[in-house]
Formats: structure tokens, C-alpha cells, sequence
């Protein structure tokens, strides 16, 4: 819980410079804390993934040592890493929170959506979110999307309106000047919000190292059972594969994102702490999303298609 | 990349910058070269648009592709928003608000600026400073961004000619000191062929500055502090009554300006209530001291009522409260601002209700000729207003406080925001006059 000050200034000889990660870490605080004054029913998306794992430290930091005064939703696929699943129930425990679960299998049982020849239920996630959203009245949700993730994500605001269908409309969106946010909306819409926004995913890693953050044991590497698929090590499983002519094999790998067991995939690595995490990361040439995500890759617009339908 | 170690990363500062410029002055291109010669482009990226340039029968890579994000703008090549792209060196992280720079995206280059600390200016070496050079050293000015950075491009185009270089470095920073623009910098570049972007150029060993990206790494981001005002905008009233923490009662928000410091004495606005900090938690760790731009909780030595939208501020130096602001403005919405609007006013935390008084003027960025009474400003226009609020407010002049100084109004109606506002003159003075005599012992 060190606060870094970077070198001081050679032009003021003044050591008052925040280090990059002091400084989105206060901008981040800045957000929840005018969601939090100006919002009735925020939540904030939590998967026990990395990005919101460290959006939760975060809240928990703008209002100590008082309570988050958000609920949790998490949008369950069914084909959750039970690792992460495990992580999130005794987060949500550990700090007294209030979950609420939004589960696309529900509504494949019931007929209302269908499973997808390759499996992959990402995609799926969006009427399930958009429906409770719209049923528990949340008027703010937060996201852990990072603007350095994704060329659509470019251009998406901190603060960002979605109609009563949750749609992004490009052109609806407002100019953001310095830091007053506009989080005006009519009912039935609601403001998804991006406190990480400016963060890169070195930033995210270098925070969870400095703030001596838990994550779920998927992101070091550890042996387990792989095959291969469009080019993706994905884990073996009932959701759908191996399938014929795909092999399992033992490998050494970690996650570097963690989503649906059927498209996230896993990179060969031997990088078993934080530091060993970072140094690989630092070094790496491939982004997070194009090394592991297989549903960003169907086609040069698919995630501007996606957040149109109301997708994160 | 792959040299720098843990420690080195999590110990560099952050700059903020923008840059503005048209397609044809090579802006893309000029960002592509920098995320590409700095090597924050990674394997699957540049492969992508490998692809997409060879579909297109392009020679190499189009690095422009790398930073064009919508469809739309793929299908029409252009520009239609502010994108921000992220990069690192070992000496700093980079944040940067690109901007298109056709006219009609007058609001994009100012949202860019409003958090900018740089704002890079491109132009052609072939043309020189044109209108549009103007537009955009007017909108640098207008936004109080400390540095801005002239780029000059296509330096291979005129030979490399050190002449050519010098006379639109010296158009440009007469024009640009005119308008008060306290620190100018000029960079002779050729983005296609990387000359002075990252790497120094061989064709131009006239010039002994740094390269473009030497200059955004060394470029101070820190502020003498001592000569701010203390500004903090209450956000949020941090109250847990939890047998642990019964009486605590917080004070939540982002410093906007200056230094706060534990047994500084303080007044609340616009109450008007002094009192006096008995502590500081800077994100759950207490603190002798905190300085913009940290999220702190103070507390504070008396019970008086603060809610969200006040403002605490040293006692001997509060700002004066006003219904009545006159600022200069950027209309930003497609619906035209006019005399007689009624609004909201969002300045700091606080959010009022206002009316349009008037509208004196109307300012052309291309030669800064005033329009006197234009009775309403469109999308992208420029001018002063007079707004009367219904309730007083803290307003700083923008001149002295970018974040207290400033403000959006939004439509009550649908809630857009339809213009930025900043507090007091236009443009400062060319030549600051520092009084010292102000300073009044801040002993730091």
C-alpha cells in the first residue's frame, strides 16, 4: 500500500508528481464517487475476472471505511472456470457484498436462447445482462473495459449511454471535457461506466502487483488438459470439447483473460508469480484480446457490432 | 520493451496529450509511426493491417489503419471522433487524445485539449501555417494547454531545407505567443519515413533538438504548486456508522487544484462555514498532506453541514461566489444554443439550474474577428456568453484553475451536453507578468 512518488520534477524541483498508477488510481476513485453521488441503483459487473477484481479494490478504496454502496452482478455463462467461480463467492462473502447472477444457461433451459453450433456463449450474454438490468432498475453499471483493448473501444466514453435496450448508439454519445461527467439519462436507460478506461493491461497487472491483490489461480501457469482450436490452447471440457481430430494434451500454460471456457484461450507459460506475470506481459507481442479472445477475432467490426446489441 | 523490469515501469509519470490535424497533414500516419517506432504495436495488430493494406494493393503497411476504429470511418476514411490510444516508453506512459482536425470537428479538438497537459500541432511543410494551423493554435490557447508542439511534416517533400523549417516555425510561434500559448516547441518530422518521430533524422543534422518522442517524455508534467489555488469539490460524504467508525464523517473528492494540508484552516461554499482539516485519508492511509490530482477524504475539525457540490477552500484564499458568469464557450451539441435557453450548469460537483442571458459575441478562429450578437451559437462555434445560475457558485477564472475554472451545460430536456465553458478571458495576455508580491508565505 505504498504510494509512489515518481522522480521529482526537474523543471520545479517539486516531488508533488503522481506515479501513471497513483494517477489513474485516483481518476478511477473519481468516478465511482460521482456514480455513487449521482446514481440511485448502481452495480458494478463483476466475473472475479482481473479487470473487475481490481475495479472492486478500487471501490472499496474510494469509500473506506465505509461500505461499497454498489451490488455485484455477475452475467454466468455455465461455462465459468469453477476456479473463478469459486474466487467470486468468497470475494462477495469475504466483503459482505450483495450478488446478483444473471445466468444464460436459465435462459437456454428455457428455450429462450439457443445454444450456438460452435459452443460459444459469450455472444449469449447480452439478453440475460440487458433483462436484469431493465428488471432491477440499475440506472449505472460499471464495466471493467479498457479503451486500450479494442479499436471500437477507441472512441467509448467513461461514461456511456445506453436506451432502454441497452444499445450503444455511436452518434448518441457525449463529448467528455475534462472531468465532469454527464450522467443524465430518461428512465429505462442507463449509463454503462468505464473507471478503467485509460488503463492498459500492464497498468492493471502492475496494480494488482503493488496492491498485493488475490486472483484466481488460472492466471499463473499450472499444468492441465489443452487442445487446440482455431489456434487457441482451450481447456477440455463438457462444454464442448475436444471434438474429433482435436487431441488433449498436458501443458504448461496461464490465462491471461478469464471468460467463457469455449472461447477464452490459454497462452504456454511459466510464469508462476506477479513479476514473472509482468516481465512476460511487458515483453509480449501480441495483444490480450488477439492472443486469447476467439470471438473478437470473427470479423474486423464484430465487437462494434456486439456493443450496438448492448454487449459490454 | 522486453529490458525494462517491474520497478522501471511502475515508477514513470503519466502525460496526457492531443493531437490535432487533418488526414492530409499525415496525422495518422504520424501516430501510427509513433506506436509503431516505439514498438507499442503489437504482432497481431501490425498483422492486421498488413492484411487490410495488402487487400488494398498498398506497397507496405498503412500504418494510418492502426488508430482508424469505426466502420464508418473505414468505409469513408476519415476521422469521425476522439480516439484515445495508449504507449509507454521506459521514461513514461502515454495517453493521447486524437483528434480529426476538419472544421465541423471544432468540439473533438476541444474535448481533446480539455485534458490535455500537450497538444501537437500538425502542418505541411509544403503549405505551411494554413487557416486550419490557426484554428488549432486559437483552440490550444482557448483550452490553457501548457505545451503545444508544431510539428512540421513531409519534411522529405521540400529536401529536408532547414530554410523552409525556420520561416514556419517563425510564423507559427509569433502567431501562437500572441495568443499567450506559454510554451512552444517546434519539430521538423517526415512520419512516412520516420525522420525525428522516434528515431533522430540523418537528412536533417541541422536541426539539434530532440526527437519528437524525447521531447513528449521529457516535457514537465508537474505544476509549482505553491501558486495554486486549494480547490476541492465535495463529491461524496463518506459516513460508515459502524460500531468501529461511529462518528466518522468524510469529505470525498478529487483535489482540483493546490495543496491541502492537516490543521490547515478551511472554508466551506458556499455556506460560507470556516473550520479547520483534522485529517486527510488519501484511499484508506492517512496523510500530512495531499495535492492535485489525488482522491482524498478529509475530515474536518467541526460538525457543519457539506453535502455533495460544495466546495472546501483555504479560508484566506476562497474564491468569490457569483449567479452571474461570463465565459467563453464551445458549443458542442447539434442543437443550437440561443438567448433565453434554459439549462443546467455542471461546474465542479454541482449541478444548477441557468438561463442563457446573452450571447455578446461570436469568434472566427481562422482570423479571431468577433461577431457581436449572434443570438445563437451552432455545433463547433466559439463565443462568450453571459449566464445567470440559480444558485451562486465558486467559479475560478479559467485562466488560473483548468478544473474549477471550467464547466458544461446540458440540455434538461435530454440530458446532452451541449457546450463547454470556460470561466473569464478568452486568451491571455501575451507577455504574464508574475506578481510576486502575492505570494503571502506557503511555506513549502
Amino acid at each position: 500500500m505504498t504510494t509512489t512518488v515518481a522522480a521529482v520534477s526537474e523543471e520545479t524541483g517539486t516531488p508533488y508528481t503522481l506515479s501513471h498508477l497513483d494517477a489513474l488510481e485516483s481518476e478511477a476513485v473519481h468516478i465511482f464517487r460521482e456514480v455513487a453521488g449521482e446514481f440511485e441503483r448502481p452495480v458494478i459487473l463483476f466475473s472475479g475476472g482481473k479487470d473487475s477484481i481490481v475495479m472492486l479494490h478500487l471501490a472499496l478504496k474510494a469509500f473506506a471505511p465505509a461500505a461499497v454502496p454498489f451490488t455485484l452482478l455477475h452475467v454466468d455463462t455455465g461455462h465459468n472456470f469453477p476456479e473463478v467461480i469459486e474466487y467470486r463467492d468468497r470475494t462477495v462473502a469475504q466483503h459482505n457484498l450483495r450478488l446478483h447472477v444473471a445466468s444464460v444457461q436459465d435462459y437456454i433451459d428455457r428455450g429462450v436462447l439457443k445454444e450456438r453450433p460452435d459452443g460459444t456463449r459469450n455472444p449469449l450474454q447480452t439478453v440475460p445482462l440487458t433483462e436484469k438490468i431493465q428488471a432491477e432498475k440499475f440506472d449505472a453499471v460499471f464495466g471493467g473495459g479498457r479503451r486500450d483493448e479494442e479499436k471500437a473501444r477507441a472512441k467509448e466514453r467513461v461514461f456511456s449511454l445506453r436506451d432502454e435496450f441497452s444499445q450503444w448508439d455511436p452518434r448518441r454519445q457525449r463529448p467528455e471535457l475534462w472531468n465532469l461527467y454527464n450522467g443524465r439519462h430518461a428512465p429505462g436507460e442507463h449509463v454503462r461506466v468505464f473507471p478503467l478506461s485509460n488503463w492498459t493491461e500492464l497498468d492493471v497487472w502492475q496494480y494488482i502487483a503493488r496492491e498485493g491483490i488475490e486472483l484466481p489461480e488460472i492466471y499463473f501457469a499450472h499444468e492441465r488438459d489443452v487442445f487446440q482450436r482455431a489456434g487457441m490452447w482451450l481447456t477440455a471440457g463438457e462444454w464442448g470439447g475436444p471434438k474429433d481430430g482435436e487431441t488433449v494434451e498436458k501443458r504448461l500454460i496461464r490465462y491471461r483473460t478469464v471468460g467463457d471456457m469455449s472461447c477464452t484461450g490459454a497462452v504456454d507459460s511459466e510464469a508462476t508469480t506477479l513479476d514473472a506475470v509482468i516481465a512476460e506481459i511487458a515483453a509480449s507481442r501480441l495483444t490480450e484480446r488477439g492472443a486469447t479472445r476467439a470471438d473478437d477475432k470473427m470479423s474486423e467490426a464484430a465487437m462494434e457490432d456486439r456493443k450496438r446489441e448492448g454487449y459490454f | 520493451m522486453s529490458t525494462i523490469t517491474a520497478e522501471e515501469l511502475s515508477a514513470t509519470t503519466l502525460l496526457r496529450f492531443a493531437t490535432a490535424g487533418s488526414v492530409d497533414d499525415g496525422k495518422s500516419t504520424l501516430v501510427g509511426r509513433l506506436l509503431h517506432d516505439s514498438k507499442s504495436v503489437l504482432t497481431d495488430q501490425l498483422e492486421a493491417v498488413e492484411r487490410v493494406s495488402a487487400s488494398r494493393g498498398q506497397e507496405g503497411p498503412d500504418l494510418a489503419l492502426l488508430t482508424d476504429g469505426l466502420r464508418a470511418e473505414r468505409e469513408q476514411g476519415i476521422t469521425i471522433d476522439v480516439a484515445y490510444r495508449y504507449f509507454a516508453t521506459v521514461r513514461r506512459r502515454f495517453i493521447l487524445a486524437d483528434t480529426p482536425g476538419h472544421v465541423q470537428y471544432t468540439r473533438n479538438m476541444v474535448t481533446g485539449a480539455s485534458t490535455a497537459e500537450l497538444t501537437v500541432i500538425l502542418v505541411d511543410a509544403r503549405n505551411g501555417v494554413v487557416e486550419q494551423t490557426r484554428r488549432h493554435a486559437a483552440i490550444a490557447a482557448l483550452l490553457r494547454v501548457p505545451h503545444v508542439v508544431l510539428a512540421v511534416n513531409k519534411m522529405d517533400l521540400v529536401g529536408y531545407e532547414e530554410k523552409v523549417f525556420a520561416a514556419i516555425a517563425e510564423e507559427f510561434t509569433a502567431y501562437a505567443s500572441e495568443l499567450g500559448v506559454p510554451e512552444i516547441t517546434s519539430i521538423p518530422i517526415s512520419a512516412l519515413a520516420g525522420d525525428n518521430v522516434v528515431e533522430p533524422s540523418a537528412n536533417m543534422d541541422w536541426y539539434g533538438g530532440p526527437t519528437f518522442l524525447e521531447h513528449l517524455e521529457s516535457v514537465p508534467v508537474s505544476h509549482d504548486l505553491a501558486h495554486c489555488h486549494a480547490r476541492l469539490p465535495v463529491q461524496y460524504v463518506v459516513r460508515p456508522q459502524t460500531a468501529e467508525h461511529p462518528d466518522y464523517r468524510g469529505y470525498a473528492g478529487q483535489i482540483a487544484a493546490g495543496t491541502f494540508r492537516v490543521g490547515d484552516p478551511v472554508t466551506v461554499l458556499p455556506s460560507g462555514r470556516a473550520t479547520k482539516v483534522t485529517g486527510i485519508d488519501l484511499l484508506g492511509k492517512p496523510v500530512e498532506v495531499a495535492y492535485t490530482p489525488q482522491s482524498v477524504t478529509l475530515l474536518l475539525e467541526d460538525d457543519i453541514d457539506i453535502s455533495r457540490g460544495d466546495l472546501i477552500v483555504p479560508s484566506k484564499d476562497a474564491p468569490a461566489t457569483t449567479q452571474d458568469i461570463e465565459a467563453t464557450v464551445c458549443h458542442v451539441a447539434d442543437q443550437p444554443l440561443t438567448v433565453g435557453h434554459r439549462v443546467l450548469l455542471k461546474h465542479g460537483t454541482r449541478t444548477v439550474k441557468a438561463i442563457v442571458k446573452d450571447i455578446p459575441s461570436r469568434l472566427t478562429l481562422d482570423d479571431l474577428s468577433l461577431h457581436p450578437h449572434p443570438g445563437q451559437l451552432v455545433a463547433n462555434d466559439i463565443g462568450r456568453v453571459k449566464i445567470r445560475t440559480a444558485e451562486a457558485l465558486p467559479v475560478d477564472s479559467y485562466a488560473d484553475s483548468r478544473r474549477t475554472g471550467s464547466f458544461i451545460l446540458i440540455d434538461p430536456a435530454d440530458g446532452t451536453t451541449l457546450t463547454a465553458g470556460m470561466v473569464g478571458e478568452s486568451f491571455a495576455s501575451p507577455e504574464p507578468v508574475k506578481d510576486e508580491s502575492e505570494d503571502d508565505g506557503w511555506d513549502f
